[in-house]
C-alpha cells in the first residue's frame, strides 16, 4: 500500500514527472509528506527515501538541515514570529514575549492541548511590514499585539 | 520617472497572463526564440551592462557566455527567488504581481544558453507566491509560451517551481543547486563554477528574479536605453526594499544613482523618518553590507561605485534605516545571532566563529562584557572573514562568502559605534 493518500500519490507522481532525477524530488516530497503527516517521523523519512531511491540516512541528512521540516509533532497552529533586524526594530521581541506569556509556553514549545506552537524564526522576507508573524502558511503583517490577539483568539 | 518592473503592480489582475500579453508581454521572448541567435542575445545583455540583482552584481551576459557550447550535456537555468538576505523583500513583489515578466526573461536567457528545463528556487515560506507561479506557468503552457515547441518553434522549454525549506544559505548559488538536488544546502568549492558543473554536474546559470525580469524591457528598448537609465557602471533601474524607522517602508523602483536621501525623505518614497526622530545609521545593501553612519550617507547615491566608495555595498538593494534611539549593540547581536543560526556548519571558522560572536555579544547585551572582549570580537571577525579591504577583495577563509557576510557588518558596527560597546563594559 502506498504511503501517500490517493490524492497525494498523484501529486507525488506529478513531481517525479517534472524532474530529471529522483533525488531532486526530495524537498517537494518532504513538503508533501509533512503536509499529510504534520511532521517528519523516522518512518516517514524512510518512505520518502525509498521513493527517491536513496538511503534513509541520506534523506535524514537532508531533512534535518532545513528549519521548515519538523522532526516532532507541532501544534495545530504554528505562530512563527520573525525576530531578525527589521522586525526587531518594529517590535517583534514584544510579540514573542506576549505570546509566551499568553500561551504559557516558551518559544519552541507547544501548548499541552496541542493547539499552538510558538516559534522564533529568522527573516521571513517581508521586512517592510514588520513585525511579521507567519501563522501556519499565512503571513500576518504589520499588526499590533491587540490585532494579533484577536486573530489568535478566533482560532 | 521610468519604471520597467513595477509600473503595473497597482493594477487589478496584473499577475495574469491576459494582462501581461495586453501590455506587450512575451514579444521579446518570442523574438529571441524565433529570430535571434544565442550570440546576439548574449551581446545585447553584455552591452546593457545588466548586473546581477541578487547581491553580487556580476554581469549577466558574461555569466551566460561561460556556458560551454560544444558539449553533450543538458544546460539548466535557475531563477533565484530565495530572497533570504535580511532587509530584502523586493522579489516577492515581482513574484506575486508580475510573474510573467520573469518567465519572459527566463525564455530569453534559455535561448542564449540552449536550456530546455529551468527552475525557480523560491523560499519555502513563500507558499502563496509559489502557487501564483504555478498558476502562471499553467496559463503560459496553455498559450504555447512554455512547454513543447514554444511559439511554434522547435524549442522546448519548461519551468519547474522548487520550494526551499527555510535556509538562508540556499541563496548562495551552489548551495541552491545542492538543495535542488535533494541535499543539504551546503555551498560547493569553486572551481568548478556552476557554468561548467552545476545542477547534476551540468552547465547551469543562476540569476536573480529581478535580473530575469529586467531582460524583456532591455530587449524591447535596446541595451543603450538601459545604460542611459542609470549611471556609470550601474545601468538601469533597481528595486530598493526599504525597512526600519521610516514613515512608509516599501519597495521602490528608481534609476541607479538615485540619492539615498531622496528615497528616505521624499514623499513619493518613504516620506521621512518615523515620528521625525533623526536618522542614526543605514544598512545600504542587505544585512551583509557594512553599516553606514548618518555622516557617511550624506550625499550618497544608490549605485555600485558610490556605495563601494563609501565603504559598503549595494548588494540586493535592501536598505534598513535606524533612528537615534537604536541600540547598536543590540543590532550587532541581532545580526550575529541570525548568521550563527544560518551558518551551514561546513567550514570551521564560520561554524565556530559565529557561535563565539553571539556568546561574546551576549555579554554586551546582558552584562559581563570585559574591555578585551572588543578586541576579541574584531579578532574573531578576522578569523571568519578576513580583513575588510574592498580594493583588494580579500576573500577566502571559508568556502562561500557567508564568512565575509557576517564579519563585515559585525566589524563595521563595533568600529563605528565603539563608544556604545565601551559603555557596556563600564556598566558591568
Amino acid at each position: 500500500m502506498s504511503f501517500f493518500t490517493e490524492e497525494n500519490q498523484k501529486r507525488a507522481e506529478n513531481i517525479f514527472s517534472q524532474y530529471p532525477d529522483k533525488r531532486s524530488c526530495a524537498l517537494p516530497l518532504l513538503h508533501l509528506a509533512q503536509s499529510q503527516e504534520g511532521y517528519l517521523s523516522n518512518e516517514t523519512i524512510e518512505k520518502v527515501a525509498e521513493m527517491c531511491e536513496i538511503e534513509p540516512s541520506e534523506m535524514m541528512d537532508t531533512a534535518s538541515f532545513y528549519t521548515m521540516f519538523f522532526r516532532k509533532p507541532m501544534g495545530k497552529y504554528r505562530i512563527q514570529v520573525c525576530q531578525t533586524l527589521s522586525c526587531s526594530l518594529a517590535g517583534a521581541d514584544k510579540v514573542v514575549d506576549h505570546f509566551a506569556k499568553k500561551l504559557k509556553i516558551q518559544p519552541g514549545e507547544t501548548t499541552k492541548d496541542g493547539k499552538f506552537s510558538l516559534l522564533k524564526v529568522e527573516c521571513l522576507g517581508s521586512c517592510g511590514t514588520g513585525p511579521v508573524v507567519q501563522l501556519n502558511d499565512d503571513y500576518i503583517e504589520g499588526k499590533t499585539i491587540e490585532e494579533l490577539d484577536r486573530t489568535i483568539d478566533d482560532l | 520617472m521610468t519604471k520597467m518592473l513595477t509600473q503595473f503592480i497597482e493594477q487589478e489582475n496584473c499577475h495574469t497572463l491576459d494582462f501581461y500579453l495586453k501590455n506587450g508581454g512575451y514579444n521579446q521572448a518570442k523574438r529571441a526564440i524565433l529570430e535571434m541567435s544565442a550570440d546576439e542575445i548574449i551581446e545585447i545583455a553584455k552591452q546593457s551592462n545588466l548586473r546581477g540583482r541578487g547581491g553580487a552584481g556580476f554581469p549577466a551576459g558574461m555569466k551566460w557566455s561561460f556556458i560551454p557550447r560544444d558539449i553533450d550535456k543538458p544546460k539548466y537555468l535557475i531563477s533565484n527567488a530565495d530572497e533570504g538576505e535580511p532587509g530584502t523583500f523586493k522579489d516577492r513583489v515581482l513574484l506575486s504581481k508580475n510573474p510573467h515578466q520573469m518567465f519572459d526573461g527566463m525564455i530569453i536567457a534559455a535561448k542564449a544558453i540552449d536550456c530546455h528545463l529551468a527552475f525557480v528556487y523560491i523560499r519555502g515560506e513563500f507558499k502563496k507566491e509559489a502557487e501564483i507561479l504555478e498558476n502562471a506557468i499553467a496559463e503560459a503552457k496553455e498559450k504555447n509560451i512554455l512547454g513543447k515547441r514554444i511559439f511554434g518553434s522547435d524549442f522546448d522549454f519548461d519551468i519547474v517551481v522548487h520550494r526551499g525549506a527555510g535556509a538562508y544559505i540556499c541563496g548562495e548559488e551552489t548551495a541552491l543547486i545542492e538543495s535542488i538536488e535533494g541535499k543539504r544546502g551546503q555551498p560547493r568549492i569553486k572551481p568548478p563554477f556552476p557554468a561548467i558543473e552545476g545542477y547534476l554536474q551540468c552547465p547551469t546559470v543562476v540569476n536573480n528574479v529581478e535580473t530575469f525580469a529586467a531582460l524583456p524591457p532591455i530587449f524591447e528598448n535596446g541595451a543603450q536605453w538601459f545604460v542611459d537609465l542609470g549611471v556609470e557602471n550601474s545601468a538601469g533601474t533597481k528595486l530598493f526594499s526599504i525597512s526600519g524607522h521610516v514613515k512608509n517602508p516599501g519597495v521602490f523602483e528608481v534609476p541607479m544613482g538615485t540619492p539615498l536621501h531622496d528615497l528616505i525623505y521624499n514623499d513619493e518614497f518613504c516620506g521621512g523618518m518615523k515620528d521625525d526622530i533623526p536618522l542614526k545609521s543605514v544598512i545600504p545593501g542587505g544585512s551583509s553590507s557594512p553599516i553606514l553612519t548618518a555622516k557617511e550617507i550624506d550625499g550618497l547615491t544608490m549605485d555600485y561605485d558610490a556605495i563601494q566608495k563609501a565603504g559598503s555595498m549595494l548588494g540586493s538593494g535592501a536598505v534598513i534605516v535606524m533612528n537615534e534611539t537604536t541600540d547598536m549593540v543590540q543590532v550587532c547581536y541581532n545580526l550575529a545571532r541570525f548568521y550563527a543560526h544560518e551558518s551551514c556548519g561546513q567550514c570551521t571558522p564560520c561554524r565556530e566563529g559565529t557561535a563565539w560572536l553571539i556568546k561574546i555579544l551576549k555579554r554586551f547585551t546582558s552584562g559581563g562584557a570585559r574591555q578585551e572582549d572588543i578586541e576579541l570580537l574584531l579578532d574573531i571577525t578576522d578569523n571568519i572573514g578576513g580583513l575588510v579591504d574592498f580594493s583588494q577583495g580579500s576573500f577566502g577563509k571559508t568556502i562561500c562568502p557567508f564568512g565575509e557576510a557576517v564579519s563585515w557588518p559585525v566589524r563595521a558596527l563595533v568600529e563605528k559605534f565603539l563608544p556604545e560597546f565601551e559603555k557596556r563594559v563600564q556598566e558591568k
